[in-house]
């Protein structure tokens, strides 16, 4: 039942918010190319759904390989750097100093790296840069999150870095990696498209390729229904991998 | 063991950051004996445990224990198991830490699991598990290395009072049975008295070991030897010492 009431108060207001808007675009007669009204958007949906789905799967795709790449290289380093704490502390200055750095900033740089023809390299490059730092710090934060009396009856046996590793460490961090992953993922649909922005999207067109086109044209309702498309799309990455992250916990530890 | 000794300190004393210095700690547990210690919380009741255990790193003073990996068991407050384990991987973990080849080292945690009851909750995960179960396979993990010294840090505390006292049986059945010497930390004075051979009083201030009090009777203890008067004496003993021990602010 609380189910159904939780679904049920969000809806709603969505409804009533769209009512509203389809009402004052009417009554005030706001021209369509500032605020088109719901109609407007819902039709350019149905026209441009081709287009849009084919945009919107590119995105997804480029965002798919960043947190392919992020995974391997934020949790990978955050594994290598657990084993030694000068690593570490050498480390995180840099990890977040890249956190910290807008993308738009360091986009035209790995633009020239990727070189200009490479521009998808680039925007999964970019991508991968703004999804790594979730994972590498879940990751991190989860390796040193394991239960102190674990540790000390590992000391007690004379378990050796690999056994701690391999045996407490890194079940130990299966829930923070999964938390980071799940941050990740939304950051690296974010900077699909930012980079998209930034270093144009070569052959594959994804949909910061149509907002930008949609804008300069002033196709505002084919603006909208691209971001209903990136919304939708980041919510649903999301919702599965926390659900995905909840199964795995749940199965393993009954949390 | 070599002149019968599990572990002894010599004048050993730890200093922590923000609270008083434990010690000066003398303390010798012989082979194959039960000793209970008694204390005020933060008397450092913990901290002589993981002496005994060599996990303690900074300290002054000499710790004399055997050093073979296994020879130690550690039953902590909490049953501290892998989550993500079943009960038979908890039980093994200690022989596969040490190097036992894996085969073997299930077939003892098997055993190991029979002895405390559970041979059939082998493939239960922790959180499948009742409290005095959960607290049971930490047991079987401590002894299926056949430790020589065998130390408890208030393993029981969260436990009812019927799960607390069959596990105490439990635990003089499986010390019968290899002997191995046992040092319990509890607050609680008659747990002290039932489950030891020798209590120990530590101050509330220092943790030094005051006074060492020896229990009557056998172990395991015969039936309704909580009614024995010997036994009633005992613990008022124990705990007129633990009132002195405490201090006049308590």
């Amino acid at each position: 039942m609380r189910r159904a009431t939780d679904l049920i108060a969000p809806l709603l207001l969505i409804a009533l918010l769209i009512a509203v808007w389809e009402a004052a675009c009417r009554l005030l007669a706001v021209p369509s190319y500032f605020l088109p009204p719901p109609s407007a958007v819902a039709l350019a949906l149905i026209e441009r759904a081709p287009v849009l789905a084919g945009s919107a799967l590119q995105t997804f795709w480029m965002a798919l390989q960043a947190l392919a790449v992020a995974v391997v290289l934020g949790g990978g380093l955050a594994v290598a750097v657990s084993l030694n704490d000068a690593a570490e502390r050498a480390v995180r200055p840099l990890a977040i100093a890249l956190q910290v750095t807008p993308i738009v900033a360091i986009a035209p740089l790995v633009v020239i790296w990727a070189g200009l023809d490479n521009a998808e390299l680039a925007v999964v490059a970019l991508a991968a840069a703004v999804a790594f730092f979730p994972i590498f710090s879940g990751v991190l934060t989860g390796l040193k999150s394991a239960d102190l009396d674990l540790e000390r009856l590992f000391d007690l046996y004379g378990a050796g870095r690999i056994q701690r590793l391999v045996r407490l460490r890194l079940p130990a961090s299966l829930p923070f990696a999964l938390e980071g992953l799940r941050v990740a993922s939304g950051q690296a649909i974010i900077g699909a498209v930012i980079a998209e922005f930034v270093s144009g999207s070569g052959r594959a067109q994804g949909l910061a390729w149509r907002l930008l086109e949609a804008g300069n044209r002033l196709r505002t309702a084919e603006l909208l229904a691209a971001l209903v498309w990136l919304a939708a799309l980041g919510l649903l990455l999301n919702l599965a991998v926390a659900a995905g992250a909840r199964e795995i916990l749940k199965r393993r530890s009954g949390r | 063991m070599a002149d019968g000794l599990a572990a002894s300190l010599f004048g050993v004393t730890v200093v922590y950051p923000d609270r008083a210095v434990i010690g000066p700690i003398d303390l010798t547990v012989a082979a194959g004996e039960i000793v209970a210690l008694v204390g005020a919380s933060g008397a450092g009741k913990s901290t002589i445990l993981r002496l005994l255990a060599n996990l303690e790193r900074s300290h002054d003073g000499a710790v004399v224990r055997q050093i073979t990996p296994g020879g130690t068991g550690f039953v902590f407050q909490s049953p501290t198991l892998m989550p993500w384990a079943d009960a038979l991987a908890n039980v093994a973990l200690p022989l596969e830490l040490t190097g036992v080849p894996r085969a073997q080292a299930h077939a003892r945690a098997v055993e190991a699991l029979v002895a405390v009851g559970l041979g059939d909750r082998l493939n239960a995960r922790p959180f499948q598990l009742s409290g005095g179960m959960a607290m049971r396979v930490s047991l079987a993990r401590a002894l299926v290395t056949r430790p020589h010294l065998l130390l408890l840090d208030e393993p029981f505390a969260a436990l009812d009072s019927i799960t607390r006292r069959g596990l105490v049986e439990d635990l003089h059945r499986l010390w019968s049975e290899t002997r191995p010497a046992i040092v319990f930390v509890t607050h609680d004075v008659e747990e002290a008295v039932y489950l030891a051979q020798r209590v120990i009083v530590l101050d509330a201030a220092t943790g030094r070991p005051g006074a060492a009090i020896p229990t009557p009777g056998p172990i395991p203890r015969p039936p309704h030897w909580r009614a024995d008067p010997t036994y009633r004496q005992t613990v008022e003993a124990v705990a007129d010492a633990l009132a002195s021990a405490m201090g006049p602010a308590a």
